[in-house]
């Protein structure tokens, strides 16, 4: 029940509060009832049963996968040397 | 900053050469400790991580994982369930769910049996599909069988705020929703189990905020890392375990952090405080009673609660013989330990609700044990 996938926003619909998302090629209709910040197309966000939970922060993201990018360089470099 | 494209979003946090990075690093970290950490992973969807991606194998040595109480179906008591096949047995109701409710057994029968005697049982993939029920079936009476921890129930919340503004007179709600530290605490009081950590869920922390934790470090010492449900999440998650567990420091720390704030989502927060109040007590199924761990809908909204428009009975339904999913559950048995697992109980004949959800341990254990 957890396992929320990201999706992109695709489009929104002010008047219904909702928006459309991509889920890995799938597109579906989420709620923005529980969600108060500002919106926009491209924005990526973690849907629950049909709602959009929250934002996913890109700028954290990409942290992340630097990081551990930088973490296979440095054990491939030392295998290397080994 | 490159813009990151949503196919790298997910697949670089299931990337096997940062999967193997993270656990070589771990086990490096690890060398010196004289014994493995316990980590309880709370949540039912780091457990099938733990599973599908093998880091139980990887980090052997360094941790024992024990399975928590997070998955939702699996710990619903079996009077809920009983009183969810009695709802759908009126005349004039349809009952909607979510997930896996619809095939627990319990003493008399699952939604399923139900169904199949003629009951109107739905799955629904959202609340939201009950509007639409509700509206094409003015006739009937259309009750939400609401399930779920801290994650699913602002979406209860803002259904019944749907319902109220919208003038819908034929939706009523069962209110199972639980909360994820009660349970934790009572694990923690039982003298059978012991924790050294805890991994805490995520998509729970996304709605409620990392703050819900604080007591596990001031009050227990136990330090706590709230972690997302990739792999990679996961391994960086217990890489920050390591460290404290290596330093004796007891801290909350949030590796999710893209998507976890220690405040939460307030919206959601503000929707739930309006609509919902405590249980003085809920019925956990393997745990027990445990004050003050449930919500229930407030006296004004009482026209809205299924439990007090139907006569609903409370009683205490026994386990089938031989099934150690309470144990389980509650942390004190593995699967592997229960003489039914992968005989008698399989996902396509479960016994226990640990096998019957698709979020459960015994379900992951089968599933990427290659037994399925």
């Amino acid at each position: 029940m957890c396992l929320s996938i990201p999706s992109q926003v695709v489009s929104i619909d002010e008047k219904n509060n909702t928006c459309i998302v991509d889920t890995m090629g799938t597109q579906r209709e989420a709620s923005l009832d529980i969600f108060k910040e500002k919106i926009e197309i491209g924005d990526y966000v973690l849907i629950h049963i049909g709602y959009v939970m929250n934002k996913i922060s890109k700028e954290h993201a990409q942290e992340s996968l630097e990081l551990y990018q930088q973490m296979v360089e440095a054990i491939q470099r030392e295998d290397e040397d080994a | 900053m490159k813009m990151l494209e949503l196919k790298q979003l997910y697949q670089g946090f299931r990337d096997p050469k940062s999967i193997l990075a993270w656990s070589e690093k771990i086990k490096q970290e690890a060398k010196d400790l004289k014994c493995k950490i316990r980590v309880m992973e709370v949540c039912g969807g780091h457990t099938h991580s733990i599973m599908k991606y093998g880091i139980n194998q990887l980090i052997e040595e360094v941790f024992e994982f024990i399975h928590g109480p997070g998955c939702p179906v699996c710990i619903m008591p079996k009077n809920r369930i009983n009183h969810a096949v009695l709802l759908a047995q009126e005349e004039n109701v349809i009952l909607a769910t979510l997930g896996d409710m619809i095939r627990i057994p319990s003493s008399k029968g699952s939604l399923s049996d139900a169904r199949s005697k003629g009951a109107d049982v739905r799955f629904v993939y959202s609340p939201l599909d009950l509007l639409k029920i509700a509206k094409e079936n003015p006739n009937k009476t259309v009750i939400y069988f609401a399930i779920g921890f801290e994650t699913t129930t602002p979406m209860s919340a803002a259904l019944l705020e749907r319902v109220e503004r919208e003038g819908i007179k034929n939706i009523l709600f069962h209110i199972n929703h639980v909360l994820v530290p009660p349970p934790m605490e009572a694990i923690l009081q039982n003298q059978d189990v012991h924790i050294d950590a805890f991994i805490a869920p995520s998509h729970v922390s996304v709605i409620a905020g990392s703050k819900i934790y604080e007591p596990f470090v001031s009050k227990y010492r136990i330090p706590t890392v709230v972690a997302g449900f990739e792999p990679v999440d996961l391994l960086e998650g217990l890489w920050m375990i390591v460290q404290q567990v290596k330093h004796r420091e007891a801290r909350l720390e949030n590796q999710y952090k893209r998507s976890v704030s220690f405040e939460g989502n307030l919206l959601a927060q503000e929707k739930i405080e309006h609509y919902f109040e405590l249980r003085e007590s809920f019925m956990w199924r393997g745990i027990g009673e445990i004050p003050y761990s449930a919500l229930r809908l407030k006296e004004k909204f009482a026209q809205y609660d299924a439990e007090r428009v139907y006569d609903l009975p409370y009683e205490v339904v026994k386990e089938p013989k031989g099934c150690i999913c309470p144990q389980i559950i509650s942390g004190v048995a593995k699967p592997l330990s229960c003489k039914l697992f992968g005989i008698v109980c399989k996902p396509t004949s479960p016994i226990g609700s640990c096998m019957v959800s698709s979020e459960g341990v015994c379900n992951a254990y089968f599933r990427y044990g290659n037994l399925l």
